[in-house]
């Protein structure tokens, strides 16, 4: 089983397409949205937790890319800019998921960028603004 | 014990034994009071969190021809800077925001630039817009002048907080049903979490809770640099009820602090946005606390969990000014991640970074070590718990709107 958070962009041409709904019927894959909505450059934007049979997910993947759909880890477009983050804890409480928790003996704010679900609420909590998000 | 002199004597040679405020706390386990006390000269102590009363004043020299900016307007990177003093002297807070800032206008209001950023971008080197208008005399007959200026080329660049180094701070809450946008940051409805700012047992006025130690002139760790107490902050206010240990169980002292911000590092002063409040500065503050007796080093070996504050809620009891407290918790309790209120569990945050309050004590100890930094004697004593200092609520008067007298 794989079970992964992933950045879909949809071109504009692919917008009114039902590529979910293929990744369940041909490919028995779960899906979770976490957000979804369309830019001012209409172009779809996705972020889905997806689980599935290892061989299905990269089937599944592969037929993402062949449709023409942008896909990347989450991971890669929530960061913690380390240099502006004081590591006060402010964001701690606000975090729905516990990716951001300060650890007992440092007091250093951990991010745990594989629980994040780019609810964004860090993002203006945070006093030095050191949580970024580029979809 | 020992005096001040006696220990910069030891500084000198190189033969001070200097531990942070949290490692004293293990030492005095250990060995106990009376043989710490002994043994250690100087305990070194930090705090990072964020402060509104921050602010710099600088004279930026005089251009050619020469220009009032006294009594005129100015702008530094957008930011209106206050200029009621003699010709090129200007003076920026921390919370100032740029005029077309839309503040909460849409809410909640992001602030993402403002005052506290000005001052972190000078002392970063970067160059800053300055934008000047004025009214023209003889002798300053310049009306207009807009040019960038760089911190290393200022007549003066000081950084002076008039408040700073709080003894103490309030857990706030929120008891209401809707989120809230504060100065303590967002807190979620239903006491959703508890967010306190204290660096707890690193805190300076919580490691020397009378002021036995440090006091006006006392020489301190400002932003990177040195600096000094200037006098008692803004809302000093040492006669808050404490417990048996002197620990303050409230906001109590305050720091008034003052140096020269061309040798600060940005990482220790950092502009900061509070989402639905405003632009603030956090500083970063070091007091180092001469061990001149078994009583001060009681006082700088007390631990987060004989040092207790209190629970405020901030959606109605702090804006209306109620007083009242939900309970009492201590630093280790909310240093643990959750703390109970009301029979509710409640997580916490913080809006202090102990870590970097840990790395300041740190690096003052390295100072103290190398005999770069030698302890001072206060000039004069702050107003201590013995003293008729208060902290007053406004008294308003009413005004006839009308106009006339009444």
């Amino acid at each position: 089983m794989i079970s992964k958070r992933i950045v879909l962009h949809f071109p504009h041409r692919l917008v009114d397409q039902p590529i979910v709904y293929k990744l369940v019927k041909d490919y028995d894959l779960q899906f979770n949205i976490l957000k979804a909505y369309v830019t001012p450059q209409e172009e779809g934007l996705m972020v889905l937790e997806l689980v599935g049979e290892d061989d299905n997910f990269n089937k599944g993947i592969e037929y993402l890319g062949s449709c023409g759909v942008k896909i990347q880890p989450l991971s890669q477009d929530v960061i913690r800019n380390e240099a502006k983050c004081t590591d006060c804890g402010a964001c701690v409480p606000i975090c729905p998921t516990n990716a951001l928790v300060i650890d007992p003996l440092t007091r250093k704010v951990h991010f745990y960028d594989n629980k994040c679900i780019a609810c964004e609420l860090c993002v203006k909590v945070c006093p030095p603004r050191a949580m970024e998000v580029h979809f | 014990m020992r005096t001040i002199k006696e220990i910069n004597q030891k500084i000198k040679k190189g033969e001070a034994i200097v531990v942070t405020a949290e490692e004293v706390i293990e030492l005095a386990r250990k060995k106990g009071v009376k043989q710490a006390a002994r043994e250690v000269d100087v305990v070194t102590t930090g705090t990072f969190g964020p402060m509104c009363s921050s602010g710099a004043y600088f004279n930026v020299g005089h251009c050619k021809p020469r220009i009032k900016i006294g009594g005129g307007t100015c702008l530094l990177n957008d930011v209106p800077a206050y200029t009621g003093f003699a010709a090129v002297d200007i003076s920026l807070g921390a919370t100032a925001l740029p005029d077309d800032d839309p503040r909460n206008k849409v809410y909640p209001g992001e602030f993402k630039y403002g005052g506290g950023h000005v001052i972190q971008e000078l002392v970063s080197g970067k160059d800053v817009r300055l934008e000047v208008t004025s009214y023209g005399t003889d002798c300053y007959p310049r009306k207009k002048l807009e040019t960038y200026i760089n911190i290393n080329d200022l007549n003066e660049a000081v950084l002076f907080n008039i408040r700073n180094c709080y003894q103490n701070y309030n857990v706030a809450v929120n008891l209401s049903d809707k989120i809230i946008y504060t100065y303590m940051g967002a807190l979620k409805p239903r006491l959703g979490n508890a967010n306190y700012c204290s660096a707890g047992q690193l805190s300076p006025l919580l490691k020397d809770p009378y002021y036995k130690t440090i006091g006006i002139g006392t020489k301190i760790f400002l932003g990177g640099g040195i600096g000094y107490v200037a006098w008692q902050g803004t809302q000093h206010n040492p006669k808050v009820p404490r417990k048996a240990n002197g620990i303050p169980q409230a906001p109590a002292g305050t720091l008034a602090v003052i140096g020269d911000l061309k040798q600060m590092k940005p990482q220790w002063l950092v502009g900061t946005s509070m989402l639905g409040y405003g632009v603030t500065l956090i500083v970063g503050i070091g007091v180092a606390i001469p061990i001149l007796d078994e009583e001060t080093l009681k006082y700088a070996a007390v631990s987060d969990e004989e040092i207790y504050t209190q629970i405020i809620d901030y959606s109605q009891n702090y804006p209306q000014g109620i007083p009242g407290s939900l309970g009492e918790v201590n630093y280790a309790q909310l240093k643990s991640g959750n703390i109970t209120i009301q029979g509710k569990d409640v997580p916490t945050g913080s809006l202090s970074s102990y870590s970097k309050a840990r790395e300041i004590a740190e690096e003052l100890r390295v100072w103290i070590k190398k005999g770069d930094f030698l302890l001072t004697e206060p000039v004069a004593p702050l107003p201590g718990a013995e003293s008729d200092y208060t902290f007053k609520p406004m008294k308003e008067k009413p005004v006839n709107l009308q106009g006339g007298l009444s």
